[in-house]
């Protein structure tokens, strides 16, 4: 048995949850059954109020603190959850779950459809954020979690912690929003467009049936990746760690990778196209495109807050042109209309989008004061 | 609390919507909101005061003054405050505009350059004044822009605003008889209430 770093919630083990109540989609579709994979960290207090849902990324998952057996890397945002970390796993019970068409244990186009036998492939329907955070409701339903001490996330994570706060006003105190926008600008749709033709149009993509053939996009997927990645880095980030150097010290004119950042790209799309499934990337892209809780409020953000009524904590990173801290600053803005409790800080950093992943440490002194604040209240009401 | 913080306070009514322009560790607001049930707002750029703002569970925002307050909506608080901070801006006249822009009405507080100490200073010494309010030197200051009341009230005059009330305190907030008889040579800090 290894030993785990002291401030490491340690071996982790997930969870599947059956859930055989149809949902309804923004589409109109039904899924009649599902699972959602989930993994917990913590202990869920008596009444209940400890409880901390974290929303997923693009391409995150369930595993987002502690280790699986075998593993050397733990979860993607091990450095904001465990005991004494901004997230702290001794006063938080922390709930993290793998998105509904996902593609790492939550029913999605890669699981099997129990009408079919098959797996859905194309047919699993587009979800929305909105379709997304109602499952996570009923999620916390079955937990015994009537009302989350905070509903937290980063990038698309952060975009469903907003979504929580309108859809479902009394069941959050606290919403934690890094990274994120308000909606999707039209560079960020067309990006998204790219990596989308990308994955189509692989020989392999098959119409999304490649299961059938016993092969994946890999070449899609792996560019989609790439072209992502390019956006979650920012030009002086890129520079910094990988310049201009090359791989063997000179030119050697052919079209083999040379620039240390060509090898990175491929190297991360290399792994990307493993691990993940393709029509997941093209869902969740989707669900990107699709979110706009103003929409439905005459394109008024403030007017789409107007009945919320938990706290807001707003995070961007000066570098991140994905999600700039201009669109978190059109969030805050809103919220102040609408007469809302927020604060909001811009964390000066190199990393570009990536920053949320990173625990820069301005960035977790600020996440972690707002934390430990909330931690202090639960703990002084239960003092009473 | 800063003695100016609390002429401040009995000048904002209960319930009111403040945005507090430089609120430091917050401590207006806290008071506010717990004493007053404001709906309190900070501004502030200092990394330290944020992180105590935020741990007292007061509404900051971390942004920079100088480039403007666009995304507030006109008219959207009942009361700005701006205490200390308007000799660090790089354009004063603009965000008086600005916080008359936001609010209905503003309350400014600022170091008076005119007071005899400075003068004196400036004369005798024949260097930049340095006392315990401007208690940098000239290369280091944040103070960029010294003015005095009279210059502050000329400012109203040219923009039409109208000063509601004024309080001239010295350089611990105290009331003193005397300042009456000459504000703009015996207060140190001006506290004023304006509006449009």
């Amino acid at each position: 048995m290894k030993d785990f770093p002291e401030d490491s919630v340690g071996l982790v083990t997930p969870q599947s949850i059956h859930f055989d109540q149809p949902l309804t989609l923004a589409s109109g579709r039904v899924i009649s059954q599902y699972e959602l994979v989930i993994e917990t960290y913590g202990e869920l207090n008596s009444d209940a109020s400890n409880a901390i849902l974290i929303c997923h990324a693009l391409s995150g998952h369930h595993h987002a603190a502690g280790f699986h057996e075998g593993d050397r890397k733990p979860g993607w945002w091990d450095s904001a959850i465990g005991p004494g970390k901004a997230i702290d796993t001794r006063r938080f019970f922390v709930v993290s779950l793998n998105n509904l068409g996902g593609c790492h244990g939550s029913s999605g186009p890669n699981s099997v459809n129990p009408e079919t036998g098959e797996p859905y492939g194309p047919d699993f329907p587009i979800v929305t954020v909105a379709d997304w955070v109602k499952s996570q409701a009923r999620l916390a339903d079955h937990l015994g979690i009537q009302q989350w001490a905070a509903v937290v996330g980063g990038s698309l994570g952060g975009m469903q912690a907003l979504q929580w706060s309108i859809d479902f006003p009394d069941r959050l105190r606290h919403c934690v929003i890094i990274a994120a926008a308000p909606k999707l600008s039209t560079q960020n749709i067309a990006f998204n467009e790219v990596a989308r033709q990308a994955i189509t149009k692989d020989p392999q993509f098959h119409d999304g049936r490649y299961y059938a053939n016993d092969v994946v996009p890999k070449t899609g997927l792996m560019l989609a990746r790439m072209v992502g990645h390019i956006t979650y880095l920012s030009e002086d980030g890129m520079r910094e760690k990988f310049g201009r150097e090359l791989r063997s010290g000179k030119l050697s004119f052919d079209f083999n990778p040379q620039f240390e950042i060509e090898t990175y790209l491929q190297y991360q799309g290399e792994r990307f196209s493993t691990a993940f499934d393709a029509n997941t990337y093209l869902l969740m892209t989707k669900a990107l495109d699709y979110f706009d809780p103003a929409a439905d409020y005459d394109n008024n953000l403030a007017t789409a807050l107007r009945d919320v009524q938990c706290e807001y904590f707003v995070a961007s990173f000066t570098t991140d042109w994905r999600f700039s801290p201009e669109r978190s600053r059109e969030i805050v803005d809103a919220l102040i209309e609408a007469g809302k409790k927020v604060t909001y800080t811009e964390i000066q950093a190199a990393h570009g989008h990536d920053a949320f992943l990173i625990p820069i440490p301005r960035y977790m002194e600020v996440f972690g004061a707002y934390m430990n604040r909330i931690a202090n209240s639960l703990e002084n009401n239960h003092a009473r | 609390m800063r003695a100016d913080l609390e002429i401040i306070r009995d000048w904002i009514r209960p319930g009111a919507r403040v945005i507090d322009l430089g609120c430091g560790e917050g401590e207006l607001l806290e008071y506010l909101v717990k004493e007053k049930q404001v709906q309190g707002y900070g501004i502030e750029i200092n990394p330290d005061n944020i992180t105590a703002c935020i741990e007292k569970g007061v509404n900051v925002i971390e942004k920079d003054i100088d480039e403007g307050l666009c995304g507030i909506r006109n008219n959207s608080f009942d009361t700005v405050v701006m205490s200390h901070a308007l000799q660090t801006m790089h354009r004063p006249d603009q965000i008086v505009e600005e916080m008359l822009r936001i609010g209905k009405e503003c309350i400014v507080t600022f170091p008076n350059f005119a007071h005899w100490r400075a003068r004196f200073y400036l004369a005798f010494r024949g260097r930049m004044p340095v006392s315990k309010f401007l208690s940098y030197t000239w290369y280091n200051t944040p103070n960029i822009h010294f003015f005095t009341f009279k210059d502050f009230e000329e400012l109203c005059v040219e923009r039409n605003i109208y000063i509601v009330d004024r309080t001239v305190v010295d350089n611990e907030h105290k009331h003193r008889w005397w300042i009456r008889l000459w504000p703009n040579m015996l207060g140190e800090i001006a506290i004023y209430r304006i509006t449009r």
